[in-house]
């Protein structure tokens, strides 16, 4: 069969564009339903203890109030083992901020009142909230987020070290930060008899649908889970989050539907976050730069509730060609809210540690940064050995350089001044893993001529409803306006979910045999029977097929700093991506994914941070007001190329995904242009003004 | 968020009456300070009496050559009036360079004034706090306080007062003007703040229910040569860490006058007037400025995490006068 490849590629509106702008999208909170009830999540006040007692009572006399749903009076839920979603099912209190009352009520403001009068009273233990690399309950997990190896060595770390004539022994830390989606968890529920139906805002109705139904104890196929228009997640609306549960626990309870928004506010301690991280690097060389020794070990906390282990040191074992590698994550489970995915979880912070190093390790060796990383490239995957489906690292550092007016640079550090600002530049690296997880999706012909594509995916702004418009056009040879492609519904079948910089490697692939099966079927019927004809499709074979490759998407990343001598504020003029991702298939949504994941990157190099409490036990910092994200003014010059790069050991159209690749490196480029032009290392992120001021 | 009653008078006699009759009733202004409090439950209003209706909406001449706000003119349209940036440009600097767009577009002068400080122990109902609940304790000062207070504060509290606008009219000499049960008054804004003491919860010098008609700027040529500094942890859209609104005249390399006032480092806007009598009749050079700048901050009493604040504030001092030479 031939493919006409006529709009993958292309830089094509989104679809969806005038719907969202007009309004007429539906987000979560907006489907009207009669008899619609609203609850409002109780947290609790003490990080650590027991809930002795909620006054129900009297929550019940407040006006509106529907229902007051505790612990002791919750129905029980089955056992699964996210803690998370098992709420009100004992007195325990895990971390500050846990639900320990639903309050239902005919108004949102009813409910909100209500919630807010609520006495609660706690029997209150001491709590344990500070991560430090010395903790005395620092375990070994099991395995890393997904399900990595915690620990890895390969040759003898310490015999490399001993050798080495350059030595580069540094911690690095960031802090918690939270994930902060435009839109808020969300979750509205409906039974009808034993069938339940969730309005939710995630990144996988078929992770939410699936755990709605082990949670609840039902078949699979009585729970629907649709979440059509999604406005973000980056990672905190992965899997279902305690909203969802709650939602449909209390509209099972009252027999209507349900509605369950967090705040703001609530969404700082109930949805996830990215853990605080402490890094130890350690890199020995020889005098050229040839890495003979890598250590990179990292502490990093959980909650109590369930275990959350970001692969932080991933990115080492991927990264670099040297002997002696070894990585190892601890972990230690504290009085927190659980933290989880949040956008590049593993890469972004432990991007950070490394690359920072090897500016650090550049400098030591006098070795130009790009250089050293040329003359460290890997040819196999360091950790484990296996060949690469494709890695042009190199390529993006030296189209990056060029673009960038690399060539020129002075590394010596503080000597560039323009009036009261401090000039500098930096360079680091970027991967991310491109993998594929089995998915299904179907499309049918209609007698009426349309496609229509159907897939349980996710667009959460990343353009992907659009992307695989584009892509199931090109399989159908038809013009996009004669396909229709329906996602965000769980009866479509199991799909992975919008994460992991897999969705559109998952999806696609899911598409593209589907369109190839209807085509075949369209030309054995000599084509479109009246009652029209559906093809289905399922990867998993497929994927577990592959050859075991490494595959991942690499990147260069280079950053122009300014430092405000007077104030220590920093001022971002340019940063340039370069990235080797395989196909890409929508140019425009594309390049505005990698702008995106850079802006991350800046956000977190500079600003993003997430306050512990230490006597309270909560993170303080808890609205946009006190939590600062990038705002327009921060971001100046972005400008984000990619390399034509074809990777035939993928998936059919050969893509690695964007999602996060933009936001790995960023911050250490940043960090090292701030070394350059000031000639203070920072190691401790953000890099905010007292911190330079206070080296 | 309880429920609460909304009133929209125009005369402000009527405010006051209803003020003075109804407990627990608060004037509104653009509300993007109140009613943030009042989502959080930190302010519970009975009644909100909207002030936007009065009068008060006009920039006038005053007598005596300067110029009289009124206290309902929105942030932007300070920040945009030709009379201000002309005669007062460290008041546009001071009010552009807070909040964002929006926040301008509906913040009052009244308003402004009045925002609480942005402590976050303050704005969570479920920590103590001595300034929303007498007597509950600070939790700030071994907590986090990098953002909080190094000269004015007490035992009890240690917060800042977040206004930029509030910085500059306090190195403006500006007056503000209200109506008190008893009568109007005019409040020098060097009074209209007060220390927190082991009051916190008492913020100015004003009664209850007293309404801000009008701020007064006076005739002050050297305000012609003035400017705002502000440095914040993000290019727009953050409070400050530290600022200084200043206004110099120098003649032949000589300081005949300056007004000096800093801003994110105590509960009120902090008139720096240890500097300012360093520098009045003293070289226009930066030694001088940064001995200036020594003599303010060796009053300071920075705590554990708001030390740099001290160098940020001496560079902020010299770098903003040494600017105001060369633009003069
Ligand atoms: C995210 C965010 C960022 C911000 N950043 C900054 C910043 O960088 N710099 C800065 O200076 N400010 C900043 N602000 C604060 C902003 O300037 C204030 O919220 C605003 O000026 C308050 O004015 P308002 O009219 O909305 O006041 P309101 O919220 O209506 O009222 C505030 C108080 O003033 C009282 N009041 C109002 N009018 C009168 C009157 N005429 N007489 C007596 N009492 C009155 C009210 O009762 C209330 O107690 C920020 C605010 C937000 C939300
Ligand atoms: S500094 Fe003031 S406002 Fe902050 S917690 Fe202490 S008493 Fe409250």
């Amino acid at each position: 069969m031939t493919t006409l490849s006529r709009t993958v590629g292309a830089p094509v509106n989104r679809v969806e564009g005038k719907a969202k702008v007009t309004g007429e999208a539906r987000y979560a909170a907006e489907f009207p339903l009669t008899r619609l009830a609203y609850g409002w999540v109780v947290q609790a006040t003490i990080a650590r203890g027991r809930v002795l007692s909620v006054e129900e009572e009297a929550g019940m006399r407040m006006p509106g109030v529907l229902a007051v749903i505790t612990h002791g009076n919750a129905p029980r839920l089955q056992v699964v083992d996210d803690g998370e979603l098992l709420v009100l099912q004992d007195e325990q209190v895990h971390y500050r901020g846990q639900t320990v009352a639903l309050v239902v009520a005919s108004t949102l403001e009813q409910a909100r009142a209500a919630a807010d009068a609520l006495r609660v009273s706690y029997a209150a233990e001491p709590h344990d909230v500070l991560l430090s690399a010395d903790h005395p309950r620092l375990y070994a997990p099991d395995h890393v987020n997904p399900n990595y190896p915690t620990d890895t060595l390969t040759g003898d770390v310490e015999a490399g070290m001993a050798r080495a004539e350059v030595t580069v022994d540094e911690t690095y830390s960031t802090p918690a930060e939270h994930n902060n989606p435009m839109e808020p968890h969300s979750s509205t529920a409906q039974w009808d008899g034993d069938r339940l139906t969730v309005y939710d805002s995630n990144q996988g109705a078929t992770r939410v649908h699936q755990q709605l139904a082990q949670v609840f104890g039902l078949d699979r196929s009585t729970v629907r889970v649709l979440s059509e228009h999604v406005g973000g997640g980056f990672g905190s609306k992965g899997s279902a989050r305690p909203q969802t549960v709650l939602a449909a626990m209390a509209a099972r309870m009252l027999d209507r539907p349900v509605r369950v928004t967090l705040s703001r506010q609530q969404q700082f301690s109930m949805v996830g976050y990215r853990t605080p991280t402490i890094q130890r690097v350690r890199l020995g060389a020889d005098r050229s730069g040839r890495l003979a020794a890598l250590d990179h070990e990292v502490f990093e906390q959980t909650s109590t509730l369930y275990e959350f282990a970001e692969q932080t040191a991933l990115f080492s074992r991927v990264m670099y060609a040297t002997p002696n590698l070894r990585t190892r994550h601890r972990l230690v489970a504290l009085d927190v809210p659980t933290p989880r995915w949040m956008r590049a979880p593993g890469e972004a912070p432990g991007s950070f540690a490394l690359e920072s190093a090897m500016d650090e390790l550049a400098e030591a060796c006098a070795v130009d940064p790009i250089e050293l990383r040329v003359r460290n490239d890997a040819a196999v995957e360091p950790e484990g050995g296996r060949p690469f489906s494709s890695r042009n690292l190199v390529a993006c550092l030296s189209e990056g350089a060029s673009r960038f007016g690399w060539a020129d640079r002075d590394p010596r550090p503080a000597t560039r001044r323009d009036g009261r600002w401090l000039i500098g530049t930096g360079v680091a690296a970027s991967t991310y893993p491109a993998r594929s997880a089995p998915s299904t999706a179907s499309v049918s012909a209609e007698a009426n001529g349309a496609f229509v594509v159907r897939v349980t995916a996710a667009d959460i702004g990343t353009g992907a409803r659009t992307a695989l418009t584009q892509v199931a056009a090109d399989e159908l040879g038809v013009p996009l306006e004669r396909v229709d492609v329906r996602i965000g519904d769980s009866d479509y079948g199991p799909a992975m979910i919008a994460g992991g910089s897999m969705g559109m490697a998952s999806w696609s692939w899911a598409v593209v045999k589907a369109c190839r099966q209807l085509r075949a079927d369209i030309d054995e019927h000599g084509g479109v029977p009246d009652g029209g004809l559906v093809a289905r499709a399922d990867t998993a074979d497929d994927i577990a097929a592959q050859a075991n490759l490494a595959r991942h998407g690499f990147g260069a990343q280079f950053a122009e700093v300014r430092v405000d001598v007077d104030t220590g504020e920093i001022r971002v003029p340019r940063l340039l991506g370069v990235f080797a991702v395989g196909r890409i298939i929508n140019a425009k949504t594309a390049r505005s994914q990698l702008i995106g994941g850079m802006t991350w990157g800046l956000s977190m190099a500079l600003f993003e941070e997430s306050v512990m409490d230490a006597e309270f036990g909560d993170y303080l910092n808890h609205d946009l007001a006190g939590y600062h994200v990038a705002a327009n003014a921060d971001v100046q010059g972005i400008d984000v190329s990619w390399l034509d790069e074809h990777d035939d050991q993928l998936n059919p159209l050969g893509v690695k995904g964007i999602g996060e690749i933009g936001i790995v490196g960023t911050a250490a480029a940043i960090a090292n242009a701030v070394y350059h032009a000031t000639g203070h290392r920072q190691r401790h992120l953000p890099i905010r003004p007292d911190r330079v001021l206070s080296p | 968020m309880r429920e609460f009653g909304y009133e929209r008078p125009t005369q402000p006699t009527d405010a006051l009456a209803i003020l003075g009759r109804t407990s627990g009733a608060r004037y509104l202004g653009g509300g993007t300070n109140l009613v943030d409090l009042m989502k959080l439950g930190v302010e519970t209003p009975s009644v909100l009496v909207d002030v936007t209706a009065l009068p008060y909406d006009v920039i006038e001449e005053a007598p005596g050559g300067g110029l009289r706000v009124g206290s309902c003119v929105r942030n932007s349209d300070l920040a945009a009036n030709l009379a201000v940036r002309r005669r007062y440009p460290v008041l546009a600097h001071a009010v552009l360079a807070g909040a964002s767009g929006q926040l301008r577009n509906m913040a009052t002068v009244g308003g402004n004034l009045l925002q609480r400080t942005r402590c976050s122990y303050f704005q969570d109902v479920t920590k103590p706090c001595n300034k929303r609940v007498p007597g509950s304790g600070c939790p700030a000062r071994e907590g986090e306080h990098h953002n909080l207070a190094m000269f004015g504060a007490s035992q009890h509290c240690i917060a800042t007062h977040p206004s930029d606008m509030a910085v500059a009219l306090a190195a403006l000499d500006a007056v503000v003007h209200v109506s008190e049960p008893a009568g109007p008054r005019e409040v020098p804004l060097a009074d209209f703040y007060r220390l927190p003491g082991d009051e916190p919860q008492r913020e100015t010098t004003l009664d209850p229910g007293a309404l801000i008609t009008a701020v007064e700027l006076p005739a002050l040529p050297l305000a012609a040569n003035s400017r705002y500094r502000k440095a914040r942890e993000r290019a727009s859209y953050a409070f400050a860490i530290g600022s200084v609104a200043a206004a110099l005249d120098v003649a032949d390399g000589v300081v005949r006058d300056v007004r000096l006032a800093l801003g994110a480092v105590a509960p009120v806007p902090w008139r720096a007037h240890l500097a300012e009598q360093a520098l009045r009749g003293g070289p226009a050079t930066e030694h001088a400025f940064r001995e200036a700048a020594d003599a303010e901050l060796a009053g300071a009493q920075p705590l554990r995490d708001n030390r740099y604040k001290v160098p940020l504030v001496r560079n902020l001092i010299v770098r903003t006068l040494s600017d105001l030479v060369d633009a003069s």
